[in-house]
């Protein structure tokens, strides 16, 4: 399509208010073609505010937004064209079955009926739903919705997918399912901008992230920049004898290269390691000088110690609940 | 085996997943016709999985026809059966009209779901999304004229218009009822609930549907409450049925009734689609 030299997804100066609330604040963005692009925040940041906007479903106030080189205002249709959206809540018919709603976005897109029944029976069968094709949405679990939702996003292959918080309440085994269905559409070649409230969601899937609060992207970057500017993770470290706290303090010191803090707790020492590679060397050096361990555990940094680091103070989470069902007015 | 949810296989799902990815064909764009269409077939399907809906489309003009024609029929006329040759053409007209504000609440409704936001988001005809709607309106009044008419026919309802003057007079009750459906859809843009937009349109229609020649004739009426019954457009729309269905139809009736639904439409189709695309 000649797309190779323009970004899928450029944002300049994007804001939308509700009354006095600027929910999306001056996002800048540039999402290149064929990647996950992260929009990583908490609730009430902005996201799915912006999501919307891209998706020509709400008109920014200021601001542009292209989507391959179309305005999503101006060439909203042809915008529409090219991306599909997955909303944080599910944008599927809930009373009819899992297949009409397949077929009803195939129809809607031009199949013909036979042809929409085939492609709905087909991505049925893709997503693991061919045993609940004939059973009305609102009895499937949220992980299957969920998929049914992905699903009817991709009737046909899109070149944009928008994904609002995809795993959002789903148990670990779908939130599985949902990444490995995102990492073949990747792989099919649709560019997916995701927003998630985990870190560790955004750097799985994301090649880069945006991080944004209160409606304004506040970091951007890989996810290893990202995490090296916030390093990667806390160290835990419990000792069976107190007494050799200082000792072991040291040895992680030298094999760590950062600064070891003595915990609360009298047999427990932290540390923030930038690098993890070093942890391994860490333990070796640990166990080859006669230190006895009871827990050695590397935590991923949460959104809470990225929004310390970028913002000094905790992410806060929005006092209203962020429901779609216009609060409009009330504002 | 219980039921729980379909056990997955990821390797066996990401295979057929890579193969319906590749599936990149696309066909040429839905024309208007066939997503209107589409979107009348989903509000079929709604009919056939939420079957409550036809409750509300059967039971009371059930209750309506039986209600007035022994309440009022040996009153008025002498007998409930003299009665309901006056009663069956205007409690058509009454039932099928009442059922547009179905319309507007189901719209309402519908608006605020999260489906909207796909079908807004995709490349579609807008308008098909409330064409599709009323398409789905049309089989609702068809059940209910049915259910009217079969009804008055048991109790002794004998049109001279016959099967073809029924039939016309049901069509022109339609086409009215799709017209006022138009005023339900442009509030159903706005209203914040539901139960709101049902309790203007039933201010609404309770009058227009009581203050009309449906039940008794105007004759015996105050004089200022006639005239308004002769300028009520309800009023226009069961002369004109009756004269179909007992085989006396007057052009000047039907065309009024016409008038009255173009008009309708001009003012509040291009309404209704002002606020359907401003639509955040
Ligand atoms: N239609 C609306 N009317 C009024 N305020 C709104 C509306 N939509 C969103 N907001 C407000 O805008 C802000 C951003 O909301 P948004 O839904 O974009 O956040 P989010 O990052 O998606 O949060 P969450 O993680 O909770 O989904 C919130 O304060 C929300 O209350
Ligand atoms: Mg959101």
């Amino acid at each position: 399509m000649g797309q190779n030299a323009v970004n899928a997804i450029e944002v300049e100066g994007l804001v939308k208010t509700f009354g006095r609330l600027r929910a999306v604040d001056g996002v800048d963005l540039s999402v290149p073609t064929g990647s996950v692009y992260g929009l990583l925040g908490p609730n009430g940041a902005g996201k799915t505010t912006t999501a919307r906007m891209l998706a020509t479903l709400t008109k920014p106030d200021a601001g542009t937004a292209r989507i391959y080189g179309h305005d999503v205002v101006q060439e909203a249709d042809t915008v529409r064209g090219l991306v599909s959206m997955t909303g944080q809540f599910a944008s599927v018919d809930e009373d009819i079955t899992g297949m009409e709603n397949l077929i009803l976005v195939s129809r809607l897109l031009g199949f013909g009926w036979r042809d929409a029944r085939e492609r709905a029976q087909e991505l049925l069968d893709a997503f693991g739903l061919e045993d609940a094709a004939d059973r009305q949405v609102k009895t499937f679990s949220g992980g299957m919705r969920r998929r049914l939702d992905i699903a009817a996003s991709i009737v046909i292959t899109p070149e944009i997918l928008f994904l609002d918080e995809p795993t959002t309440g789903l148990d670990p085994r779908s939130r599985n399912e949902v990444w490995d269905i995102v990492r073949a559409l990747v792989a099919s070649g649709t560019t997916v901008l995701l927003t998630t409230q985990y870190l560790d969601e955004a750097d799985q899937l994301a090649e880069r992230i945006a991080v944004i609060d209160h409606g304004k992207v506040i970091a951007e970057g890989t996810p290893s920049q990202l995490k090296a500017s916030i390093g990667a993770g806390t160290l835990t470290v419990r000792l069976r004898d107190p007494e050799q706290r200082p000792h072991a303090r040291h040895v992680l010191e030298q094999a760590l290269g950062v600064s070891v803090e003595m915990g609360s707790d009298p047999a427990s020492l932290l540390a923030r390691v930038g690098d993890t590679g070093n942890v391994a060397n860490a333990f070796s050096d640990l166990s080859q000088s006669g230190v006895e361990l009871t827990e050695f555990a590397l935590g991923q940094p949460s959104l809470d110690e990225v929004f310390l680091t970028l913002t000094g103070r905790p992410a806060e989470q929005d006092e209203q609940p962020a429901d779609q069902s216009g609060t409009e007015e009330a504002a | 085996m219980s039921t729980v949810s379909p056990a997955t296989d990821l390797p066996r799902i990401n295979g057929r997943l890579r193969s319906a990815l590749s599936a990149r064909s696309r066909p040429p764009r839905a024309n208007a016709v066939s997503a209107s269409v589409t979107f009348g077939w989903r509000a079929v399907l709604k009919l056939k999985h939420v079957p409550e809906q036809l409750f509300d489309v059967t039971m009371f003009p059930l209750m309506f026809v039986l209600m007035f024609t022994y309440l009022f029929g040996g009153a008025l006329e002498g007998s409930p059966r003299d009665y309901l040759q006056f009663l069956a053409p205007g409690i058509l007209v009454q039932s099928i009209v009442m059922i547009t504000i179905y319309t507007g609440t189901v719209l309402n409704n519908d608006l605020r779901k999260g489906v909207f936001d796909r079908f807004r988001s995709m490349p579609v005809w807008r308008p098909s999304f409330l064409v599709g709607a009323m398409l789905g309106d049309l089989l609702r009044y068809t059940i209910a004229a049915s259910v009217v008419l079969g009804v008055a026919l048991i109790l002794g309802f004998r049109p001279a218009g016959g099967v073809l003057g029924v039939i016309g007079g049901t069509l022109l009750v339609m086409l009215f009822a799709f017209s006022v459906s138009w005023i339900w859809t442009m509030l159903s843009m706005f209203m914040r609930t539901q139960e709101s937009l049902m309790f203007a349109s039933f201010l609404v229609m309770f009058p227009l549907t009581f203050v009309s020649n449906i039940f008794v004739r105007p004759e015996t009426m105050p004089s200022w409450l006639e005239s308004f019954v002769d300028i009520n457009p309800i009023s226009w729309l069961t002369t004109a049925t009756r004269g179909l269905m007992s085989g006396d139809p007057n052009a000047g009736d039907i065309g009024m009734v016409l008038i009255a639904s173009v008009a309708l439409v001009a003012v509040f189709g291009p309404l209704t689609m002002f606020f359907y695309n401003r639509k955040e």
